[in-house]
C-alpha cells in the first residue's frame, strides 16, 4: 500500500525475558539476521530495573513492534508468560487477537520467526515455525 | 455471619473508611512478612516474592487517597491494575486477575449478584490465567479453601482459620506451575510462597473486618 511502513506488511517479533540483558541480546541477534525488515522490540525487567517482567512495558513492547499482520511474542520463564497475557489483554480488541504467545525457546524461536516473518509469511506460519523447535 | 457483613460491604460501597482500612491491613501485614515470603521463595522459586508483593502494595498506598473516593468494586479492580503494573512477577497478574475480576462481578450485575459468586468467578479467572488447578501448590490453594468458606457463610475467623490450614497444606504439595515446578519433588517440604502470602492477605482482611463488624 502507498506510503504505509514497509516494515508493517511483516508479522512483528517481540522478546520478553526476566533479564533486560537477555531480552536485548537477543533482539541484537534478531536484528542482525533480518535487519529492518521485520518490527522488533524487546521487554525485560520489573518496574525497578531488576529481574522480572512487567505488563504494562510488555504492552508497550507490542505496541513499538506492531504490525497489521500480527505479532509473534516470545518469553523466558513462568511470570514472563503470564504477564505477556495480560498485556494482551490490555492492548484490547481487535488487536489482542492479532497477537500469539509462541512455544518456542527464545533466542531459537525468535530468530528462527524473525526468519519467515522476514519473507512475509502469515503470522500463523511465523508462529508454527518457531513451534517446531519445541519438542 | 459473614453474608450479613457483605451485604453492608455494598451498602456503604462509598465507604472511605472501609477501602482505606482494607488498604492498609494488607500493606502493613505484606510489609511485616515481606522477608519471610522472601525467603519462603528464596527455597523453590527466585526470592522475590516479598520484595514484589511489598512493591505492590506501596503502590497501591501511594494511591490510597485516590482510591478511597471510588465505589468498592471500581476500588477493587483499580488495585488490581495497580497490583499488575508494580508487582513485576507472576504474582502480580494472578492477584491482579483476582481483584479486577471482583470489582467486575460486583459492578456488572448493578451490585446485585452475591459476594460468593463473584469471587468464584474471579477464583475461576485466575486459575485460567495461571493455568493451574487446585493441588498445583499455588495461591489457588489457599483461594479455593477460602471460598468454600465462604460459600457455606463460615464466619471471618473460620475463612482465616482455613486459610492458614490451606496455605500449610501446600508443603506436601509437588510444584506443577512457576518457577518451582523446575525442582520437581524437590519443591516438596516447603510452603509455597503464593498461598502464605494469599493466607496472610486473607487473615489481615478478616481481622479488619472483624473490628469493623463486632459480631
Amino acid at each position: 500500500m502507498a506510503g504505509m511502513n514497509p516494515n508493517s506488511a511483516n508479522v512483528g517479533i517481540v522478546i520478553v525475558s526476566h533479564s533486560p540483558l537477555v531480552a536485548e541480546g537477543a533482539a541484537d541477534m534478531v536484528r542482525q539476521m533480518v535487519g529492518d525488515c521485520v518490527p522488533l522490540a524487546w521487554s525485560g525487567g520489573n518496574a525497578e530495573g531488576g529481574l522480572g517482567t512487567h505488563a504494562v512495558d510488555i504492552m508497550a513492547a507490542i505496541e513499538r513492534a506492531w504490525s497489521d499482520a500480527g505479532v509473534a511474542v516470545f518469553v523466558d520463564l513462568g511470570g514472563a508468560e503470564t504477564n505477556s497475557e495480560m498485556a494482551i489483554e490490555m492492548l484490547g480488541e481487535p488487536r489482542s487477537g492479532r497477537v500469539i504467545i509462541c512455544n518456542a525457546p527464545l533466542v531459537e524461536g525468535a530468530v528462527m520467526a524473525a526468519a519467515e516473518a522476514s519473507g512475509g509469511a502469515a503470522l500463523a506460519r511465523v508462529v508454527a515455525t518457531a513451534e517446531e523447535l519445541s519438542p | 455471619m459473614i453474608g450479613e457483613g457483605w451485604k453492608k460491604v455494598f451498602e456503604v460501597s462509598a465507604n472511605a473508611a472501609l477501602i482505606g482500612g482494607l488498604i492498609d491491613a494488607c500493606r502493613e501485614v505484606i510489609a511485616a512478612n515481606a522477608d519471610h515470603l522472601s525467603e519462603l521463595d528464596r527455597a523453590i522459586g527466585d526470592g522475590d516474592h516479598g520484595t514484589n508483593m511489598r512493591r505492590g502494595l506501596e503502590a497501591v498506598y501511594v494511591e490510597r487517597s485516590r482510591l478511597v473516593q471510588l465505589a468498592l468494586p471500581r476500588a477493587l479492580e483499580e488495585i488490581g491494575l495497580t497490583l499488575v503494573m508494580s508487582v513485576g512477577g507472576a504474582a502480580g497478574p494472578l492477584y491482579g486477575t483476582l481483584l479486577i475480576e471482583i470489582g467486575r462481578q460486583l459492578s456488572g450485575a448493578n451490585g446485585r449478584i452475591e459476594f460468593a459468586r463473584a469471587l468464584e468467578r474471579a477464583v475461576d479467572a485466575v486459575a485460567r490465567r495461571g493455568r493451574a488447578s487446585p493441588g498445583d501448590k499455588t495461591l489457588l490453594d489457599v483461594l479455593y479453601p477460602v471460598h468454600g468458606e465462604v460459600v457455606r457463610r463460615a464466619g471471618l475467623a473460620g475463612i482465616c482459620e482455613v486459610a492458614q490450614r490451606a496455605a500449610r497444606l501446600t508443603i506436601g504439595m509437588r510444584a506443577m506451575r512457576g518457577r518451582a515446578a523446575f525442582l520437581g519433588d524437590r519443591s516438596i517440604g516447603h510452603v509455597d510462597p503464593g498461598a502464605k502470602s494469599c493466607a496472610l492477605l486473607t487473615a489481615a482482611i478478616c481481622h479488619f473486618l472483624e473490628e469493623q463488624w463486632p459480631a
